[in-house]
């Protein structure tokens, strides 16, 4: 279960004037699904791999939409070098939610991997992030959002997550 | 190479250059390095550097954002086999106003020339991918191949008038020589004017 509900991330987004939702769900993220496609000022855009999302986020920027991206930390491993490109090439200022498998849980994943891995490559891939594990620090999602866009810089909330 | 491969890449975006109007070109690979030598647009996105394969994306982002702008992307087969998968993903946003275009030419030229797993040459001749058929069975409602740059020169305005998603699949010959991409200046700084220049063109 996600620490944020289907209808609160969608009235943040909303609040924040994001246009696009760029995504791939997973078990915890997909129960915002519903709420995303209710909402009349999202557009939702699933993809097949998480490296087409940061490519299309940045299409839709250059467009004059205002688009997030939403993918596992699964995806963000698969999805390096889009990120590069996107993020560092040509320093489009995209913003991210990655979700954090196994953080809040080991039940279905004991030993996952991706405790080891994901912070140690959102640093070496520079990106500026905060890591949200609790309800009482879900402000930071719309604090991060709006400090990166006022200095045009890409940001990443990492959202901690029960089991895979 | 086989002889299907018949079309010069540089003589088939001289086609597209002189039919192009004000609609956002985005290239990449092969077609980015002929295209910057003929053209200089300010709707032009040439993605060099570039995450190999995703110029699809890109396009697709553009297009979504833009439906009153044609987005044509100019795409190679090895970058299209580096993302299959968007040829899904565009097909179900189905934007009208999108154009795939993929310059076949059966290798990885700008490493050298080595075959793809798609071409013949890893293959064999009665097995090779054929993107046309991959782009009908992924959703695309028009698709098209030129297989000689007559059939492009008299079918490219039609092809391109078509609703989108549309896929052209153009089969060209391999280009020898210096042949890597070159990129035409601060990347960071081209973004800004793309997008400066595509708000402007409203």
């Amino acid at each position: 279960m996600s620490i944020l509900t289907g209808e609160h991330i969608t009235k943040i987004l909303t609040d924040l004037g994001i246009t696009h939702v760029v995504w791939i769900p997973d078990s915890t993220l997909g129960e915002w699904d519903s709420a995303f496609r209710a909402a009349e000022s999202l557009q939702v855009i699933n993809v097949c791999r998480e490296g087409e999302t940061w490519e299309i986020a940045a299409g839709l920027h250059l467009g004059g939409a205002n688009p997030i991206v939403i993918i596992q930390c699964t995806g963000l491993f698969e999805s390096g070098d889009s990120l590069r490109n996107v993020l560092h090439d040509y320093q489009i200022p995209i913003f991210a939610i990655i979700g954090y498998r196994s953080y809040l849980s080991q039940e279905t994943l004991p030993g996952d991997t991706c405790l080891k891995f994901t912070e140690p490559i959102l640093d070496a891939w520079n990106v500026d992030y905060r890591f949200i594990d609790t309800a009482e620090k879900v402000d930071q999602l719309e604090e991060h959002y709006r400090s990166c866009q006022q200095k045009q810089i890409p940001g990443v909330i990492l959202l901690a997550e029960g089991k895979a | 190479m086989t002889s299907d491969h018949a079309i010069s890449l540089v003589e088939s975006l001289q086609v597209l250059a002189d039919l192009r109007t004000d609609e956002v070109v985005v290239t990449t690979m092969g077609a980015a390095r002929e295209w910057v030598k003929i053209c200089n647009h300010p709707l032009d996105f040439v993605m060099v550097p570039s995450s190999m394969g995703q110029a699809s994306s890109v396009g697709l982002g553009i297009a979504l954002a833009r439906p009153d702008k044609q987005v044509i992307v100019c795409n190679g087969d090895g970058s299209m086999l580096m993302n299959l998968g968007s040829l899904i993903t565009i097909s179900t946003q189905a934007p009208k106003n999108f154009a795939l275009l993929i310059f076949d030419n059966g290798m990885y030229e700008v490493t050298g020339g080595q075959a793809t797993p798609a071409s013949t040459g890893l293959r064999g001749e009665k097995c090779s991918v054929q993107f046309d058929e991959l782009a009908s069975v992924c959703g695309f409602g028009t698709v098209q191949v030129f297989k000689t740059l007559d059939e492009w020169q008299s079918g490219a305005k039609e092809f391109l008038a078509q609703p989108g998603p549309i896929c052209g699949v153009l089969k060209t010959a391999p280009v020898s020589g210096n042949v890597s991409p070159k990129s035409p200046g601060p990347a960071k700084q081209r973004a800004l004017n793309f997008k400066e220049a595509l708000a402007a063109d409203s």
